[in-house]
């Protein structure tokens, strides 16, 4: 049973890989916002925004992957209920296959376009100056950071994918996830933020999350950032990964 | 039950408070053309849904191929293709694509050679390496077919299979819906169209009110009414003939 597990979602991965490659817009579009935002930042405003730090760009960097993986969701939540609407879903559930796999092959696709936007928006963030000390335990970790928060906002995103009316409602989830890091040390420091906002901005996830790349980036100790962050994002997973297969089961009920 | 490839007995499902279905029972025999007859929102899909193990019923027992569909599902699925009310396919692969897909996830052996064969038998041949989003629906539906052919199930379920075609698209459909029969494959399709119905079923079941109200062969249910009377009146062409006539001639649709 695990044998076929693997074998069937590897071909499903195979075949939505596939709509990737022939709709390689999907994977533009997800990068263009935020390499967009980071030249408006970088360009236009940075060079007003007090960071402490002698390049804006290295400073911004980590939101903008936070805001990559945020928006390339969106696509996991379209492509899934494209399965739903198309029929191709129920296909695919009443064949001799593991069920879960139809599933798994959009979570596994949806990690590795998020990845090709991320490298995307990296290439472009170096050319325009970003430089990190990190060596290469360093950027594996900043790696893993990533693909596990991908993975978190991925089951998320399977929830509107399942139970969405329209095209719209399935990807809408993901505009409160973009503006997410504007509240958060992504973009400027939290000191300079008034009372309630500055505690909301330092307790939710995404400040944690970038901190922890940023420090990881920088070559320097993280200490206590980077547990916070594996916390949240191991945290989100969970509960959206049970939410999501219990949506799913009632799908088949 | 050893003689019937599908067994249904007092079937019962409610969406909410929607009772769809208030006990059905019917049966389809081995190598048989059964057509489930019925308005929009009769309950066909459900029941459809239901033999495919897509859904679970409240109440009663469904069985196909001799399997039951509540506790053995997974033998239900092998035994089983179906085929959607909107063409199931994916619409960014090819044509040749969709059916290696399907036949790489039933495990067979050289998915490739199986492919070529269901394209040639269902004249999808030139279109094979298009996207199927450039494919007319009669085209679409035709692979849909093909796609449930792979692995060679014994029970084949076509929901609504011609709904949304045109005539044309329609007669193409029919006839791979014949060749199966002819191969031995029990074929179940729900369809709103009485002419449908007539043309293609061994046995016609009546599907009103959550509970069949009909079931026999064309004959017995023409039985039902009162007998033929014979009246003479001049056989005009219908507009379908006319329709016909003047573009079927190339069965090959080239849009």
């Amino acid at each position: 049973m695990t044998t076929q597990f693997f074998g069937d979602t590897a071909v499903l991965t195979r075949r939505s890989l596939r709509h990737i490659t022939r709709s390689f817009d999907t994977i533009i579009t997800t990068a263009i916002t935020p390499i967009a935002m980071m030249l408006l930042f970088v360009y236009v405003l940075g060079g007003a925004i007090e960071t402490g730090t002698d390049s804006y760009v290295t400073y911004l960097l980590p939101g903008i992957l936070i805001i990559t993986i945020a928006s390339g969701i969106a696509y996991t939540a379209y492509r899934l209920f494209q399965d739903m609407t198309s029929g191709i879903f129920d296909r695919f559930h009443s064949m001799p296959i593991a069920r879960s796999s139809v599933l798994w092959a959009h979570v596994v696709t949806s990690v590795v376009a998020n990845l090709v936007s991320i490298v995307v928006v990296v290439v472009v963030a170096l050319i325009m100056g970003f430089r990190s000390g990190a060596g290469v335990l360093g950027w594996l970790a900043v790696a893993g950071i990533l693909i596990l928060f991908t993975l978190a906002l991925t089951w998320m995103a399977v929830i509107p994918g399942l139970t969405a009316k329209t095209v719209d409602g399935a990807s809408a989830f993901s505009y409160p996830l973009i503006f997410l890091p504007f509240i958060s040390s992504a973009f400027v420091p939290t000191e300079t933020m008034p009372g309630p906002v500055r505690w909301f901005a330092e307790n939710q996830p995404v400040t944690s999350i970038v901190n922890a790349i940023r420090a990881l980036f920088a070559g320097t100790p993280v200490g206590a950032d980077l547990w916070v962050a594996l916390a949240w994002c191991v945290a989100i997973l969970v509960v959206a990964y049970l939410f999501a297969m219990a949506v799913y089961r009632r799908k088949l009920a | 039950m050893t003689g019937s490839a599908v067994h249904v007995s007092g079937l019962e499902k409610s969406y909410k408070d929607l009772q769809v279905l208030r006990g059905v029972d019917f049966d389809v025999a081995r190598g048989s053309i059964f057509a489930l007859l019925g308005s929009n929102g009769a309950g066909k899909t459900t029941i459809v849904k239901i033999l495919a193990t897509l859904l679970k019923a409240d109440a009663g027992t469904a069985g196909v191929n001799g399997f039951d569909v509540a506790s053995q599902p997974a033998d239900v699925r092998q035994s089983i293709s179906l085929t959607g009310q909107f063409a199931a396919v994916d619409e960014i692969l090819t044509g040749r694509e969709n059916l290696v897909l399907v036949a790489r996830l039933r495990h067979l052996a050289n998915p490739a050679a199986i492919a070529d064969d269901l394209l040639d038998r269902f004249a999808l041949t030139e279109a094979a390496t298009r996207p199927v989003s450039t494919y007319s629906g009669g085209m679409r539906r035709r692979l849909d077919i093909a796609m449930s052919l792979i692995g060679s199930p014994p029970v084949i379920f076509l929901d609504e299979p011609t709904t949304g075609l045109d005539p044309q698209g329609r007669l193409e459909v029919w006839q791979a819906v014949r060749e199966l029969a002819a191969a031995g494959t029990t074929v179940l399709l729900t369809t709103q169209y009485l002419d449908e119905a007539e043309q293609l079923a061994d046995r016609i079941a009546i599907l009103h009110d959550g509970r069949i109200i009909v079931d026999g062969t064309l004959a017995e249910l023409k039985a039902l009414l009162p007998p033929a009377k014979v009246e003479y009146v001049e056989k005009q062409p219908t507009l379908e003939d006319v329709f016909l006539a003047l573009v079927g001639s190339d069965n090959e649709d080239e849009k």
